[in-house]
């Protein structure tokens, strides 16, 4: 499968790749010694492609994400965005982070208006393209409520909706569906896949979701388990425009199939080494 | 039903509170009266609550606890003013938080009043003697809860900044501080409370101002139902700064 033709040929006149990782390690000192969170990982992503990394908990996802957002200075390797190294929090990216984000202080729209703010935005033209976001995960109504007044997947909603009205050229994002469940994980989902063809955006999601990986991705980077290598790259071949309903399609069911058996190999090891540490 | 079970939950701390308070004082008139108590150092209850009348009028009660608010207000503005931006300057510079917070730490349990004959000599006996002693009591509790505050910023919410890319002032004051304010406002609470306990200390020492200059008098001319009756005022106005500033942070914390 790793052969198969790519769906998405770059672009002409577009550089091939908007983003690019060459051998990212990156290594924490621990009590118990060093350990390699993130090993020599190099993979390319094109302009308007939707990639997702999957792999166990602990495996270093969260790592890879902080190292490309440009928030982890100290890590071996590079990462590249449209050519330029990254040294630090980069204009293109957008991230909407794994842990609760959102600004306790301010309103569900004074959140989601917090990059237009930065960026002096005007505020009639703020409130507009924050309701615009906040109706697109479904928070319409809950524009004046602060967030200790919305369960933890509307918060996240809320997170989502904030660096998508930055309307940031790179989507990434750390497992942002996770605390939603099943049901609006796959329409929020929806959503998202939405506004990313519409806007072409390249978008990164982490996830230790396959059915969510395969629904929503051209590719999926496979990682393994301590240390936390690239395993595999899968394309994923299924028609576009997609929606949530792909999930019964057979197709899906073999690539879920496929990936699983990546991963179980990954997690059972993962288990088995934090029992023996116990 | 359930709503009687629930307000009188909530009352018969209270009430239990104020019965314990009103057996206590009838006890201590009981004991005066039958003479097991010195009625010239202890004046009996009924006389000191019977005293307030006169306190409020020939005594002008209200003035001198509008006078005691007044320079409470006034420390307080300036420990605003100053508490705040040293606590985060304090933090932002990590040698002049090391080298001074422990300084910081031993002045906030220290008994500061008794550095009152410092500010007389350079101020005189004025309202701006008081006032400064309720800002430099005030002063260390706020200065570290604002270290605290700011040091308890959740490293996600920092994280969001620095992805938006805000600068070290936009940090400050659109993640940090607002993080902040409820540790903040804890620390404006224990402020306000040592700055108060000061200002009527110094008052009463200095024989001049609000409520402690009140106490000081009536102590003078042994009017013993007058001056306790003063410190249980002192008290009850305590009380109720105590009180709204809870009431208040609450609310603030609901905010966060
Ligand atoms: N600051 C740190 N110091 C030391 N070790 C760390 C630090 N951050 C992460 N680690 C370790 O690095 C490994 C990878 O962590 P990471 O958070 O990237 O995992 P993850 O794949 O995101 O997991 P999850 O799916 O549970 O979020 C873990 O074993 C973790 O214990
Ligand atoms: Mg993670």
């Amino acid at each position: 499968m790793n052969q198969t033709p790519q769906s998405t040929a770059p672009m002409a006149g577009q550089l091939p790749h908007v983003l690019s990782a060459d051998n990212v390690t990156k290594k924490f000192d621990t009590a118990e010694g060093p350990l390699v969170a993130v090993d020599n990982i190099s993979f390319d992503v094109r302009p308007g492609e939707f990639l997702s990394v999957i792999g166990p908990s602990g495996c270093g996802k969260s790592t890879l994400f902080n190292i490309i957002g440009g928030l982890t200075p100290d890590h071996d390797g590079t990462i590249t965005v449209d050519g330029e190294v990254v040294r630090g929090p980069h204009p293109s990216i957008g991230m909407v982070f794994q842990e609760e984000s959102t600004f306790p202080w301010r309103t569900v729209i004074d959140n989601v208006c917090f990059p237009l703010e930065i960026a002096n935005v005007p505020k009639a033209e703020r409130l507009d393209k924050a309701r615009h976001f906040i109706n697109l995960v479904g928070l319409s109504g809950f524009e004046n409520r602060h967030p200790s007044e919305l369960s933890g997947g509307m918060r996240q909603r809320v997170a989502i909706a904030r660096t998508l009205v930055s309307q940031p050229k790179i989507l990434l994002m750390d497992e942002p569906f996770a605390a939603l469940d099943e049901q609006t994980r796959l329409l929020l989902g929806d959503k998202v896949l939405q506004i990313q063809q519409e806007l072409k955006q390249t978008t990164l999601l982490i996830t230790h979701n396959i059915t969510e990986a395969v629904q929503l991705s051209d590719r999926i980077l496979v990682m393994t388990y301590r240390p936390g290598k690239l395993k595999r790259i899968v394309d994923i071949d299924l028609p576009r425009p997609r929606t949530s309903d792909v999930v019964s399609s057979p197709a899906f069911g073999a690539y879920v199939a496929k990936i699983w058996g990546d991963l179980r190999e990954e997690a059972s090891r993962g288990m088995a080494e934090s029992e023996r540490a116990r | 039903m359930r709503a009687m079970a629930a307000s009188s939950a909530r009352f018969l701390p209270a009430a239990f509170g104020l019965f314990c308070l009103l057996c206590g004082v009838a006890i201590v008139e009981g004991m005066l009266r039958a003479g097991l108590l010195n009625r010239f150092i202890v004046p009996l209850p009924t006389e000191v609550i019977d005293s307030f009348g006169r306190l409020f009028g020939d005594e002008q009660l209200l003035a001198r606890f509008l006078t005691t608010v007044q320079e409470t207000f006034y420390a307080m503005a300036i420990l605003a003013v100053i508490g705040i931006p040293v606590g985060t300057l304090l933090y932002q510079v990590p040698v002049l938080r090391k080298a001074t917070e422990t300084w910081i730490s031993a002045l906030a349990s220290a008994p500061i009043v008794l550095m009152y004959p410092l500010f007389l000599v350079i101020f005189g006996r004025s309202p701006a003697t008081i006032i400064v002693m309720g800002v430099i009591a005030g002063l260390p509790p706020l200065i570290l809860k604002t270290i605290e505050g700011l040091s308890g910023t959740r490293q996600s919410l920092i994280n969001v900044g620095r992805s938006f890319r805000l600068t070290r002032v936009q940090m400050l004051t659109k993640i940090m501080l607002p993080a902040a304010l409820p540790t903040i406002f804890v620390g404006l609470r224990l402020a306000l409370i040592f700055a108060l306990i000061n200002i009527v200390g110094v008052e009463f020492l200095i024989n001049f101002g609000g409520l402690g200059q009140l106490i000081n008098d009536l102590a003078e001319r042994y009017d013993m139902p007058g001056m306790y009756a003063t410190i249980v005022f002192v008290i009850l106005v305590s009380v109720l700064f105590f009180f709204v500033t809870e009431r208040l942070e609450r609310w603030l914390r609901r905010m966060s």
